[in-house]
């Protein structure tokens, strides 16, 4: 049974006519955000085989299987979802279903090799709940479990692949002051045992107590091309983050950061990214008693790089409008155009994310502006192919939205 | 008949479950309000109206006028061209002071989850009137907000509705007159939190088992009472006719009302109506469980809050007169969260007499209702179900303020309303808009960009002193 809402679908993915794989598609009349910190300009696209092959003022005269004509709608790249557990955790409280955190795994060790990719379930009802609402990507998380190491992950691409990660391999270190409570009592105890742990990095194998062989084994690859989350809100763990990055020559990145905008000099001129949720605006603990607002547009001001993370995983598809809210309160809206689609994929290591010829083409036409919350993705086309633009969320709406029921609603298959 | 006898039949006659002093009555009075002129608005009245480049003027702490009339001499002129106004925004579903910032464990006061029946709790005697969310909440153009206990329990306690007016006590912020609330909660909550200790409930049948046996002793307490109070006016009319000996056995059997009981004050309190009765409830199955329990008992639902699934029931939930308090796009944190939809409001409000309300359960939440109610339009627009602006800002003001019972004192523009109001920069469905002004009773209590009138908490003094940027 088709509903209005299947037809309006239809309607709004534009001239699409043919549900299948194309080799070339062609978007007419887009203004086109490519990614970087400029501004949108009027321009066509041309994909083929999944690449993009040309962006220019005006490429109507092109043969190509299918025209979607944006009609002046806003096009971006496909953006990135923040830090999440998308894939990892198909409902939050059904704890087998989850697996973003190492815990009760009573070894006595930290265990860096633990590595959340190998539980990535792309056929999560959560992937296509994000893609359509206009994301290609996001960094997957090891959550705290009950470790200061909690673990590894990359950059994942909501391409349905079961293999689809890219960029550099990414550890997760908690040393916060909640974390630190149930480590040791202290967050210090954090820094007593990364030190530790570092030491045995040219320790031999057989005697090794804090780390597996494995594990040195990872850390000692990370610390030559890897990246370290330091998940801090205070400015002073950040300084020590600083601190400890600089004597193991890591290549840190802080996530939290509410309280960043303190040390932004020091952020700035030692290149470290932040990456932080622009809402927070409350003293939630004393880590954060100096959360703000503008805690973005003054980390920017400053020359530092700032991303977005929203801390949901379910509701990731928030993280427009947490950009947007940066943007309100004074961060300038082309630096959260990129630090929503390009940029992480720089941060992280993975494939260029921007409009632009020989890249491939994971692309949002938007009904309105992308950072608001009164516009949505219209079409995502990832890998060169307009996505279906449904979910399980989709579907239950096409089996409620009919005023009539028949003989019930399990009748009612979309 | 001794005058002593009627001094007691008086006396008895006032205490009845009704008649108590009023317990922790609110000490809120607003200061002295500066008439105040609006001009060349666009207006959102909060009752399903919209007027462009109109005026509005408020006297006296009340909504005066929308379009022409008097002004007072010393009348404050704000222009408002290109402006937007809206009533004052109202959060049915906040813990800010009972779980407020920052969070620390002896901050935690928001479930008395020693108990699966706590309908003796008050939410109020939690409030951290301190809790620097309540200021944020007002540069957000919050008002009036119900502060509610958690979830824990099938009975959590009583919620009380509060103006969001910085105070040193939460009386000061009580909302006079209106209605206490009652916090139920359905489903996985409860039986997880007694069912974890190896107590009743431990499903979903026990949760209702355990409803039913509250309901049943509220009932016979309500029953004892009433019985009592009938006596009272037996005996007081027997006495002023003194036709004989009976008014004396009247008077004797006046001298022991049933002990009052704070669980069951509550309970029966809204078996009567009196407290209005919110409940936590994310499943279709279970809501259509509970208004057949109301039935049974005779009560009335207000309002369903989370509602997850309330969109598959949204016609019983209209007929029912039951509102849905709901979120724009929260959804899969358990499984009873898994079938959320971003439709969901709109969906609530499509039957005649929805009443959905967009709530935050939540401190940041809270702080962008009007956030929240743009993706909910989106969403419903999206469907096709036209939603315009002047609709949907009934989701955050007045179907709210009916949820709470106080829409005949604010949620709309209503002349002689309360002048709870907010000047917007902007049309506030975008992520752009921010209230300039916030007046609560008349009063200019928050104004952006004017550090005189940013209230702050107790809490935020002196803290990271020498962090200049």
């Amino acid at each position: 049974m088709r509903t209005f809402y299947f037809w309006l679908c239809v309607l709004i993915s534009g001239l699409i006519s043919d549900p299948v794989w194309a080799d070339r598609l062609l978007i007419i009349n887009g203004n086109v955000l490519i990614g970087d910190d400029g501004p949108a300009s009027e321009l066509d696209i041309l994909v083929d085989r999944g690449r993009i092959d040309a962006v220019a003022e005006d490429l109507k005269s092109v043969e190509a299987d299918r025209v979607i004509d944006a009609k002046g709608r806003i096009v971006t790249p496909a953006l990135f979802a923040g830090i999440t557990a998308v894939g990892l955790s198909e409902i939050g409280m059904v704890y087998e279903a989850v697996d973003s955190r190492l815990n009760g795994l009573d070894t006595g060790r930290m265990h860096p090799e633990f590595d959340v990719r190998k539980a990535y379930n792309p056929l999560s009802t959560v992937v296509p709940v994000t893609r359509v609402e206009g994301y290609g990507y996001s960094l997957l998380t090891a959550a705290f479990g009950d470790r200061t190491i909690a673990g590894q992950g990359s950059l994942v691409r909501f391409d349905g692949g079961f293999d689809s990660f890219e960029g550099k391999t990414t550890f997760y270190i908690n040393v916060d002051g909640y974390s630190g409570n149930k480590i040791g009592g202290s967050r210090a105890a954090h820094w007593m045992l990364l030190e530790s742990v570092f030491d045995e990095l040219s320790v031999d194998d057989a005697d090794l107590t804090l780390i597996s062989a494995s594990g040195k084994a990872a850390l000692k690859a990370a610390r030559r091309d890897g990246l370290f989350v330091f998940r801090a809100n205070r400015a002073s763990d950040i300084h020590q983050a600083l601190l400890f990055s600089r004597k193991h020559k890591l290549n840190p990145i802080i996530s939290g950061g509410q309280e960043a905008w303190i040390i932004k000099e020091n952020l700035a001129s030692t290149g470290v990214p932040v990456v932080l949720n622009a809402l927070d605006n409350l003293p939630g603990s004393f880590d954060g008693i100096g959360a703000r607002l503008d805690n973005a547009a003054l980390l920017h001001e400053a020359g530092v790089t700032v991303l977005f993370t929203s801390g949901e995983t379910h509701n990731a598809r928030k993280l427009r409008q947490v950009a947007g809210n940066a943007v309100a309160n004074g961060l300038a809206y082309e630096a959260a155009v990129e630090a929503m689609t390009s940029l992480p994929a720089e941060v992280f290591g993975g494939k260029p994310r921007m409009i632009a010829p020989g890249l491939r083409a994971d692309l949002v036409i938007w009904s309105g502006d992308p950072l608001d919350v009164n516009s949505a993705a219209d079409q995502v086309i990832i890998n060169g192919v307009p996505d279906s633009m449904q979910s399980r969320q989709t579907e239950l709406l096409e089996r409620y939205l009919p005023e009539e029921a028949g003989l019930g609603r399990a009748y009612i298959n979309p | 008949m001794p005058v002593f006898l009627v001094f007691v039949i008086t006396l008895f006659g006032c205490m009845t479950a009704h008649a108590q002093p009023e317990a922790f009555p609110s000490t809120y009075a607003a200061p002295p309000a500066h008439p105040t002129l609006f001009k060349n608005a666009t207006i959102l009245t909060g009752d399903g109206r919209r007027f462009d480049s109109t005026d509005l003027y408020i006297e006296e702490g009340r909504i005066s006028w929308v379009g022409q009339g008097d002004t007072a001499l010393d009348t404050v002129v704000v222009d408002a061209t290109n402006r937007w106004i809206t009533p004052g925004l109202i959060d049915v579903h906040s813990h800010l002071g009972v779980y407020p910032s920052p969070s620390v464990a002896a901050h935690s006061d928001g479930n008395e989850a020693t108990a699966p029946v706590t309908a003796e709790v008050w939410a109020e005697h939690s409030v951290w009137p301190q809790d620097p969310g309540f200021t944020r909440a007002l540069a957000g153009g919050v008002t009036a907000l119900q502060i509610l206990p958690g979830s824990a329990n099938l009975f959590g306690g009583r919620g009380v509705t509060l103006k969001n007016v910085p105070s040193t006590s939460y009386q000061g912020m009580k909302f006079p007159g209106a209605p206490y609330g009652l916090k139920m909660a359905c489903g996985e909550n409860p039986k997880r939190v007694y069912g974890g200790r190896n107590q009743s409930p431990s499903t979903r049948m026990g949760n209702v088992a355990a409803y039913r046996s509250a309901w049943i002793r509220a009932q016979r307490y309500q029953a004892d009472w009433d019985r009592y109070n009938q006596a009272v006016e037996n005996a007081a009319e027997a006495a002023a006719d003194d036709s004989s000996g009976a008014s004396v056995a009247s008077a004797l059997l006046t001298n022991t009302p049933p002990r009052r009981n704070l669980e069951l004050d509550t309970l029966a309190g809204a078996l009567r109506g009196d407290i209005l009765v919110h409940m936590h409830c994310y499943r279709a199955d279970e809501m259509l469980t509970i208004l057949d329990m109301a039935k049974e008992f005779g009560y009335r639902v207000g309002t369903f809050h989370h509602g997850v699934e309330a969109y598959k029931i949204a016609d019983a939930l209209a007929d029912n007169g039951v509102c849905g308090a709901l979120w724009a796009d929260w959804w899969g944190f358990k499984i009873e969260a898994y079938d959320g939809i971003q439709e969901n409001i709109a969906l609530v409000d499509r039957p005649k007499g929805g009443c959905a309300v967009v709530h935050s359960d939540s401190d940041e939440g809270i702080q962008r209702l009007n956030q929240e109610a743009t993706k909910a339009m989106l969403r419903g627009n999206r469907a096709g179900l036209s939603i315009s602006p002047e609709r949907a800002i009934r989701w955050i003001t007045l179907n709210a303020a009916k949820s709470l019972g106080i829409e005949e004192q604010t949620g709309s523009l209503r002349t002689g309303k309360m002048a709870d109001v907010v000047l917007w920069n902007q049309d506030p469905f975008s992520v752009y808009a921010k209230p300039l002004q916030v007046y609560i009773d008349g009063v200019l209590r928050y104004e952006r960009g004017n550090s005189d009138l940013n209230p702050q908490s107790d809490f935020e003094l002196g803290q990271l002193l020498g962090a200049t940027q």
